[in-house]
């Protein structure tokens, strides 16, 4: 009975929402949904047997490996920083501060006589720590208003879809720092933050793969059974969506390392002294102009190839999944 | 097509006024006591609630919300805490010169990244294709003060080819002006280069799959008619709507941009703002942001509308 009504209710919800343009999102450009095609062809197949051949397939990928192996090592670095890093990464020797990189600093000294090395290496702990758990918080989160968006459809969706709208209208940097501020930073918050903004970002993507889906056989079979919302949503749905959610985890795990790295930079993410490339950069590129290029060079080196790892990992899930 | 507008404008309103909302609540709900946060936390109780209430944030959220509204709608943005100044004074230089900046930035990567995503779509496949479409992708997911640093020490300290600083002496001509800001463009470009040239790859590439396209080749048309007439015409048009929805990304580079090269634009407003918990100027900066991208977004609709004669006839009847 409920469901007949909700059908109805979806029959006549407006179909304007469709037509919101997701071209501001980048990932959104590059990211179709999945198809029905590919999700019919995986019931003649077992899953574990899919799941074995995507695995051969990116461990064949020359652009995983280097992601992947790129990856592991600032992992490393995150978990051992403090055994690996030559020298104490907070507190230098005052008296050989600007020393360029030798072969005893490898990567030179800082203003305050801290090995910068050692800090770039310890520095990938706080980012390490930040960025996968808000991306987690913010996938999931996002799969669950994305489904019952796509879902429920009506008068939910419509609310959802402009709040989405409005936040989407500033870029994801200044809303997260907007409410870094207001809430004052720390890592929690950078946490929590970032995982409300990316949770919008991907429910978008997330409802339009349910969109497609629900339109399916077995869902209507499954509405059939008498099978309650929550449970189409989550048992019959989630699995058949599970590709683009894996793609978006991956995909938002690198703009989240950009977004920690930049707030860090602008001075709101992790405190000083602890390492971190973000705020390192910030404090040393006012000696730039004196010479001092390693103390800044490095950190912003660190940065570039964690991000480009995860973009090459993501890119060749994607490839695995999606094409 | 003029009920198609009204539609796209009310729910652009619409839009602002949730903005509005979310800025208000993390501007004004979320920090808590305002008072406190100017004076700190060694302040006497009684200081704290005088200088709250002569901020006006003791009374209901409401009322102050609809003060700062109508505020706004009068051209009032508030008065900043840290200067006791309006806070208009400071935020309409700023964004002109982000504007400048962003000018600059938009002249250099609209026309490099046009033809690169065009070259790469005519040579599909080839080296040249994928040279083109992986640098791109790759310098687009290289945050900003991140290419910045590396540019200043590769072209301002290495090759001493530009400047360092963004900022001009003051009184310098236009040309001078243009020269200071081309190296804080740079990183911008960066970033948008990759998103725009894959659209217009795209792009490219669906019209030369298309049906019209194999019809103008068999009935004999140039190579060169063929593209410039017949591929160009369609491929560019989406290519403008992802022009319009970049200026979002342009401006949050903005605000790293400027800070790396203590730039006076919006961005270092806000950052500075942010800062010394200057909440009234912080919130305007962030509405005037929205506002900026709401409205490019709106005329990229308009003018897509406008040129594509598809929709423009169809809406027409």
């Amino acid at each position: 009975m409920a469901d007949e009504e909700r059908r109805d209710a979806v029959a006549a919800a407006p179909m304007s929402l469709d037509s919101a343009p997701a071209l501001h999102d980048p990932a959104a450009i590059g990211l179709p949904p999945a198809t029905a095609g590919e999700t019919a062809g995986a019931l003649d197949v077992s899953a574990g047997r899919i799941r074995r051949e995507h695995l051969r397939q990116l461990v064949r990928s020359t652009a995983f490996i280097v992601g992947a192996v790129l990856f592991l090592w600032w992992v490393v670095c995150a978990i051992f920083g403090n055994v690996l890093s030559p020298y104490n990464p907070v507190n230098g020797n005052l008296v050989q501060f600007n020393l360029p990189p030798s072969a005893a600093h490898w990567f030179g000294t800082d203003s305050l006589g801290r090995d910068v090395y050692s800090r770039v290496l310890v520095g990938a702990r706080d980012i390490l720590i930040i960025a996968p758990l808000a991306t987690l918080l913010g996938t999931a989160l996002g799969t669950a208003i994305g489904l019952v968006q796509g879902y429920f459809r009506g008068a939910v969706d419509n609310v959802v879809g402009r709040l989405v709208d409005a936040v989407l209208a500033l870029p994801v940097v200044i809303v997260a720092f907007l409410f870094v501020v207001a809430l004052g930073p720390s890592t929690l918050t950078l946490i929590i933050v970032i995982g409300f903004v990316f949770a919008l970002l991907i429910a978008r993507t997330v409802r339009t793969a349910v969109l497609q889906e629900r339109e399916l056989d077995y869902i209507a079979a499954a509405r059939l059974r008498n099978e309650s919302g929550a449970h189409i949503m989550f048992v019959e749905i989630l699995p058949n969506v599970f590709g683009p959610v894996l793609v978006e985890f991956t995909v938002r795990l690198g703009y989240a390392i950009f977004t920690v790295a930049t707030l860090s930079f602008l001075g709101f993410g992790v405190r000083p002294p602890t390492p971190d490339w973000g705020a390192d950069i910030a404090s040393s590129s006012q000696y730039l102009a004196a010479g001092y290029w390693w103390e800044t060079l490095f950190p912003a080196l660190a940065i570039a190839s964690l991000v480009i790892a995860v973009n090459l990992i993501a890119d060749s899930i994607e490839a695995v999944l999606i094409r | 097509m003029t009920g198609y507008l009204l539609k796209r404008l009310g729910l652009m309103l619409l839009t602002l006024v949730l903005l509005s909302l979310i800025i208000f609540f993390a501007g004004q709900v979320l920090p808590g006591d305002p008072g406190r946060a100017i004076l700190g936390p060694f302040a006497a109780n009684s200081a704290v609630q005088s200088l709250d209430h002569s901020l006006g944030v003791d009374r209901p959220l409401l009322v102050q919300y609809w003060t700062w509204v109508t505020g706004i709608l009068h051209g009032d943005l508030g008065t900043s805490y840290q200067y006791r100044a309006p806070v208009s004074s400071f935020l309409f230089p700023a964004l002109g010169r982000s504007l400048k900046l962003a000018a600059v930035a938009f002249v250099i990567v609209v026309p490099l990244s046009i033809v690169a995503g065009v070259v790469a779509a005519l040579n599909r496949g080839r080296p040249t294709d994928r040279i083109i479409s992986v640098t791109g992708l790759s310098l687009s997911t290289v945050p900003e003060f991140v290419s910045g640093v590396v540019l200043i020490v590769v072209l301002g300290i290495g090759l001493k080819v530009l400047p360092v600083t963004a900022s001009a002496p003051a009184g310098s001509s236009i040309p001078i002006q243009i020269k200071y800001l081309i190296l804080p463009a740079i990183p911008l470009v960066l970033i948008l280069f990759g998103y725009i040239m894959r659209m217009a790859r795209a792009g490219t590439i669906e019209s030369l799959d298309s049906d019209y396209v194999r019809t103008a080749t068999l009935k004999g048309l140039p190579r060169q008619v063929v593209i410039r007439r017949h591929v160009l015409r369609n491929s560019l048009l989406p290519t403008i709507t992802v022009i319009a929805t970049q200026t979002g990304y342009l401006i949050g580079g903005l605000v790293i941009v400027e800070t790396l090269f203590n730039y006076p634009g919006i961005g270092r407003l806000i950052v500075t703002a942010a800062a010394d918990k200057d909440f009234p100027m912080l919130e305007a900066g962030v509405l005037a942001i929205g506002i900026v991208y709401l409205v490019a977004t709106f005329i990229a609709d308009l003018l897509y509308t406008v040129l594509n004669p598809r929709i423009r006839l169809q809406r027409a009847e």
